[in-house]
């Protein structure tokens, strides 16, 4: 495996579904704008990236994690507790939203560094642990407030109706879900953190044995994904004036799907941020078409997305046992 | 000592310990927990509820052990519920409904169908099995309101209701049916070779092929299995309601069953599984649920305790600790 030939043989197959991923997006996008009067403008655009902004910030935690070779079903409930703490705290605690915040990003952090723990030092599944970790929050959630609270706060109004002047205007959702991916490509690319997550979803014998500090990849991984998800959440509170607890509900199967179009494999060890961000947008095209469509039924994405995923996962398993065969 | 207790019966140690728990707690926390009147011939009483409520998460969670035995998983179980519901609602509520045997077995027919797909993803294309269940779990609910047209379909259909609803010998049917999931499955998988071949599959698939085992069918059934018994939980739960609730019945639901096969000692691992311990799984998790609801304890809790469960429960079966209690052991005896 060591030979240059099968170095590069890697690369292309790599970037083969990246380019897949790509293409349909392109594609999809030309089609919907197309079909659709004004749907290339660019209002339809960031329209586009803010309402999916919460969701692409937490399928930027999870390629982290399946890249790692691990899953975190934890994510949406996540949005839900940090939208709805962060509302009671702010409008029924009289806290500030800066600190508020922050203290979000901290508990999701500690959240994930819980699930990293239990997969690192008890060997459980992540599937399993995070899975009580999304009825934990969701249970935290519903305990803080079942009744949605709305946030009122002279900063948070102000934060929230920042625009940065980029075509019609660049809300805040919009401008950290481009940061969180500018920052995860940089995480993913350049630094030890992620080349070491993934030598580890790669293959855990080798990096084990290449020295490389598994077990603490792992926990930061999940981390990150917290980290993420607790961002999301935060997002999610500036987009909707208010928090929920039952916001999020399901998201982290839109979170796994966005990564795995994207052109992840979730047996680990390839895939790219980059692509997570197309996946995003191809499942972004395609709930936006099917609204603008107006008589197509809010069903039809649940069936699209499933053949979406159908396809691109047969994709991905024609490019892995061409390489084996190899 | 412990040497001679079967693998089995150990493993139904912790879940039991639990259940005794949460028992001991109704006991002393919960007046009237343990009361069981008969009204008109039928029994009532927390218990009885507990055993019925736990029917179509057993239902799912046999399902699930086969599967997570070869080491595979079922996400789309919930999905597979909506699907059965559906078909069976729109076929009573047809203009001339067919016999309701036929609407039954068609449904049955859609879920074994939903069943072969994931097996035929998972065994004839090698996809992974959490991805494979994944297309169903998102497009499954889909067709369910697709064939439901998005309406909740409400029937008024005595048979079909009796399947939640009714009583035989004073005890509600849903009991027995998943009674008799557990002695089907239980002599399929004890009585012939296959349970040996589900766990040599889940153990080391390369070596059973090898050995002639026909690795690829055997997959293919226990998610045609999970299918037909997701089929059955979807008809008791759609029965429950009198209606057909494509986007709500049996949401999350497949987690509570991989959660009740998990705790009933099932390793995710693959390789090993235990019937007895997945239905008495979805007891301890109905138990629980029962026990919030009828005590003082806010229902706000609920998911937070079962989160607690879950990960006590893991950590205690978990090899590291299990490693660790047995190295105890041994330095006691020195």
């Amino acid at each position: 495996m060591s030979t240059p030939g099968a170095k590069r043989s890697l690369l292309p197959r790599m970037n083969v579904a990246l380019v897949a991923t790509t293409g349909v997006c392109l594609l999809l996008y030309l089609v919907a704008g197309l079909r659709f009067h004004q749907f290339f403008s660019g209002k339809v655009l960031l329209d586009l990236l803010n309402d999916n902004a919460y969701l692409g910030i937490c399928a930027v935690g999870m390629t982290f994690v399946i890249l790692s070779g691990g899953i975190d079903l934890s994510v949406g409930s996540m949005i839900g507790l940090v939208g709805i703490s962060s509302a009671v705290l702010i409008t029924n605690m009289g806290w500030h939203p800066l600190p508020t915040f922050l203290l979000m990003l901290l508990v999701g952090a500690t959240f994930g560094a819980a699930h990293g723990a239990l997969v690192r030092w008890f060997e459980l599944p992540p599937f399993l642990v995070t899975l009580a970790g999304m009825f934990m929050a969701r249970g935290l959630a519903l305990v803080i407030s079942q009744e949605s609270v709305t946030v009122r706060h002279p900063w948070y109004s102000q934060v929230a109706d920042y625009r940065l002047p980029i075509g019609p205007g660049m809300a805040p959702p919009a401008i950290l879900l481009l940061l969180t991916f500018a920052v995860a490509l940089y995480l993913g690319t350049y630094t030890k953190f992620g080349r070491n997550t993934y030598a580890v979803g790669g293959n855990e014998n080798s990096a084990l044995l290449m020295g490389l500090p598994c077990g603490a990849t792992k926990v930061w991984v999940y981390v990150w994904s917290g980290f993420c998800s607790a961002l999301a959440g935060v997002v999610h509170v500036l987009a909707l004036p208010g928090g929920d607890a039952n916001a999020g509900m399901g998201l982290e199967l839109d979170a796994i799907a966005a990564a795995v179009i994207g052109g992840t494999l979730l047996s680990g060890g390839v895939g790219h941020v980059g692509g997570t961000f197309f996946g995003l947008i191809i499942l972004a095209v395609i709930q936006t078409a099917i609204t603008f469509k107006g008589n197509l039924n809010s069903w039809w994405i649940k069936i699209a997305i499933g053949l979406l995923l159908l396809v691109f996962i047969l994709l991905q398993r024609g490019i892995q046992r061409r390489a084996e065969r190899k | 000592m412990l040497r001679k207790v079967p693998p089995g019966v150990a493993k139904l140690i912790w879940p039991l310990l639990a259940l005794g728990v949460v028992l001991l707690y109704d006991v002393f926390y919960v007046p009237g927990f343990f009361h069981i009147e008969v009204r008109d011939g039928h029994l009532y009483g927390s218990l009885v509820d507990i055993l019925k409520n736990a029917a179509p998460f057993a239902l799912l969670a046999l399902g699930m052990t086969l599967v997570l035995a070869t080491k595979g998983v079922d996400l789309s179980v919930g999905a597979v519920m909506a699907v059965s519901g559906a078909v069976a609602a729109v076929l009573v509520t047809r203009q001339n409904p067919p016999p309701i045997g036929v609407a039954f077995g068609l449904a049955l027919l859609a879920a074994l169908v939903c069943g072969v797909w994931n097996g035929a993803l998972v065994a004839l294309l090698d996809i992974q099995p959490i991805v494979a269940t994944l297309i169903l779990m998102v497009a499954g609910r889909g067709i369910a309101q697709l064939l439901a047209d998005g309406q909740i379909i409400t029937f008024e259909n005595k048979t079909f209701a009796f399947l939640d609803g009714g009583f035989l010998l004073g005890i509600p049917v849903p009991i027995f049916i998943a009674l008799a999931a557990l002695l089907i499955v239980g002599a399929l998988t004890r009585m012939t070779a296959l349970g040996l071949f589900i766990e040599a599959v889940g153990d080391n698939p390369t070596a059973s092929r090898y050995a002639g085992v026909p690795t690829w069918l055997v997959k293919m059934m226990v998610y045609a299995v999970c299918g037909v018994c997701a089929g059955v939980a979807g008809l008791i739960a759609t029965s429950s309601i009198k209606g057909a609730d494509a986007s709500n019945v049996g949401l999350t639901y497949e987690l509570d069953a991989i959660l009740a096969t998990v705790i009933g000692g099932t390793s995710l691992n693959g390789g090993r599984f235990f019937l007895m311990g997945s239905v008495l799984g979805a007891v301890l998790l109905q138990t629980l649920t029962t026990t919030i609801q009828t005590s003082n304890i806010k229902p706000e809790y609920n998911l937070v305790v079962k989160a607690v469960v879950i990960v006590v429960v893991c950590v205690l079966q978990s090899e590291v600790v299990r490693r660790k209690l047995a190295g105890l052991r041994r330095g006691g005896a020195q």
